[in-house]
């Protein structure tokens, strides 16, 4: 039987090219991760699954891996995720005002994903842009200096 | 008053190409170390009295010096760039690898010779997407000339570098965390000893060292330890600092000042003073963990020894200001719900006792606290001070807070016998 590849031969030789500075494969665990989600944005148990006999890891491994840190996604994400600091500073400076403009916009709570799959909302820790809070990120683009009237315009660049 | 670190930081917010660093004297201190050996170098770090950067401070050359050297040495040994920057309200080494990449790869290649490392990491947080690619960039320029790579302007000396982007979690910064996240692992802190300069990375000799120490060696092997010394006004170190400012003051950034400036100076000077119509109430002087300091101690300098005395740490150097219409409650919490998050679960009072006190400060908020509820919090401050848990983190956790119920105990009573909180936030 023929199961359907989830990482697919792109993503695996890219992974493959990570071994080469290193003295184990385990070593390339985290990047190796980084590379499935870029490609299927997030990590599924499929892809633990396939990644395992890559890394010669077993995928109990590679699970206590991926759901240590932050920006690992182990469930689907949208096409797009609002990452909102919600730091101090951030939090001094009007991240609640922030926050109840997106929740009220997207129609979603952290945590969660719009029903058009377009954008995932979560809060993520400071983002070290502390003088020019409140601020967060969307995909790769940083945005400071936020004010609820500028978020419209922020989102309609996110297909 | 000289920046050495930021002078030729580009406003356009530009990085500096190979070719404009060098303009500018770059690559000069490494053509200086090159020509003494490794031991010479180390000891014009140690005569500098430059100190960690990262916020614990502690000498870098001293550091160094406990890395086995000689033929029996074991190899490889490494260097790594702590650029993990991830302590809330802190953003100054952002603006050295996005401004002087070079800076900091010459700083390692130093480094590096003076230990005798042949293999180097950047390890950089995840958020600085613009900074990686620039790191990038500038890695692949100093290979091109011959700075990086095999037998390094002709000498006998060969280092590669790598930059590794994080994936997220403020225990990174940790350095035996940091070293468990390069090896692929959960990023949990190691046990110490052995320290990292004798078993670090892959179990071999490795410095970890902050992103602004390693961009202070450079200019230290350029122009001398005693310039060096000169430019500080701190008896406890050499060099300029770092400082920053956020929260509702003026003009919040970093800059670049004497080590030893007063608080004063830069919250009122260089921060331009609190907004209109904000008092400053209190600030934490050097990210999250730090102990508040409060209005009346402005006049404190700002190194390692007299924000100690003040009861407080200098940490990263990066200054947090609360005003009087933030409530120290509400701001507590936001800091233990951080901590309590990024607890990496490996120690029960950490694991623990975070969670709980996130949740005690958030009963107050909504109005449920009890009178009781000061002496638990109190009691945390306790069960997570140094020596009960297995790194820092916790008790860098309960520093804001043990010191927020010392200056602000009133409003955690209000908070209680009223029943509400009267501030805005929360």
């Amino acid at each position: 039987m023929v199961t359907a590849q989830v990482i697919s031969n792109e993503a695996r030789q890219e992974i493959e090219k990570l071994f080469h500075h290193l003295p184990h494969k385990q070593a390339a665990c985290i990047d190796a991760l980084k590379i499935v989600q870029k490609y299927n944005r997030w990590v599924s148990d499929e892809a633990l699954q396939e990644l395992a006999p890559i890394l010669e890891m077993s995928v109990h491994e590679i699970d206590s891996v991926a759901t240590f840190y932050n920006i690992i996604f182990r469930r689907p994400v949208g096409r797009h995720v609002i990452l909102l600091c919600n730091s101090v500073s951030c939090w001094i400076m009007g991240y609640e005002e922030i926050k109840k403009a997106l929740k009220d916009k997207l129609k979603i709570d952290f945590g969660m994903t719009t029903k058009d799959d377009r954008f995932t909302f979560l809060p993520i820790p400071c983002l070290g842009t502390c003088d020019h809070a409140p601020a967060m990120i969307i995909d790769e683009d940083l945005y400071r200096d936020l004010k609820p009237d500028q978020l419209d315009e922020i989102l309609a660049k996110y297909e | 008053m000289e920046r050495p670190l930021t002078e030729h930081i580009k406003q356009d917010g530009t990085p500096l190409s190979l070719k404009e660093y060098e303009a500018v004297g770059g690559y000069q201190g490494l053509r200086n170390a090159l020509k003494v050996s490794p031991a010479d170098v180390m000891n014009v770090v140690k005569d500098s009295k430059l100190r960690g950067r990262g916020g614990a401070g502690f000498p870098t050359g001293v550091k160094w010096s406990f890395v086995p050297m000689g033929d029996n040495a074991p190899s490889p040994k490494y260097i790594v760039a702590n650029g993990d920057e991830m302590e809330p309200g802190t953003f100054k080494d952002r603006l050295l690898v996005e401004g002087n990449p070079h800076q900091l790869i010459e700083g390692m290649i130093i480094s590096a010779y003076a230990i005798g490392a042949s293999m180097s990491y950047i390890f950089l947080r995840w958020a600085y997407h613009e900074a990686a690619k620039r790191i990038q960039y500038a890695l692949n320029e100093a290979y091109e000339a011959g700075y990086l790579g095999k037998n390094i302007l002709g000498s006998p000396f060969s280092l590669e570098m790598d930059l590794h982007t994080s994936v997220g979690r403020y225990i990174c910064g940790e350095e035996t965390a940091l070293l468990n996240a390069l090896e692929g692992k959960r990023a949990n802190p190691r046990n110490k000893p052995p320290f990292p300069q004798v078993s670090g990375l892959f179990g071999k000799p490795t410095i970890v060292n902050n992103v602004e120490t390693f961009s202070n060696i450079p200019h230290i092997l350029a122009k001398g330890a005693q310039w060096y010394i000169s430019l500080s006004k701190s008896e406890g170190g050499g060099g300029t600092k770092l400082y920053g400012a956020s929260g509702k003051v003026k003009r919040p950034a970093i800059w670049e000042l004497p080590l030893g400036t007063t608080l004063g100076e830069v919250i009122e000077e260089h921060a331009g003073g609190m907004q209109d119509g904000y008092k400053l109430r209190g600030l934490l002087p050097g990210g999250a963990s730090t102990d508040f300091l409060t209005p009346d101690q402005m006049n404190i300098k700002l190194d390692f020894e007299e924000v100690a005395k003040a009861g407080s740490r200098m940490g990263t150097g990066t200054i947090i200001v609360m005003d009087d219409k933030t409530c120290p409650v509400g701001m507590c919490l936001n800091l233990e719900q951080f901590f309590a998050q990024e607890s990496c679960g490996w120690c029960t009072p950490c694991r623990e006792g975070l969670p709980w006190t996130a949740k005690i400060l958030l009963a107050l908020e909504e109005g449920n606290g009890k009178p009781e509820d000061i002496d638990h919090l109190t009691f945390q401050t306790h069960y997570n001070a140094p020596g009960n848990t297995f790194c820092a983190l916790a008790p860098g956790a309960m520093e804001p807070l043990q010191s927020a119920l010392k200056h602000f105990r009133e409003d955690f009573d209000e908070h209680i016998h009223t029943h509400r909180c009267k501030y805005q936030h929360g």
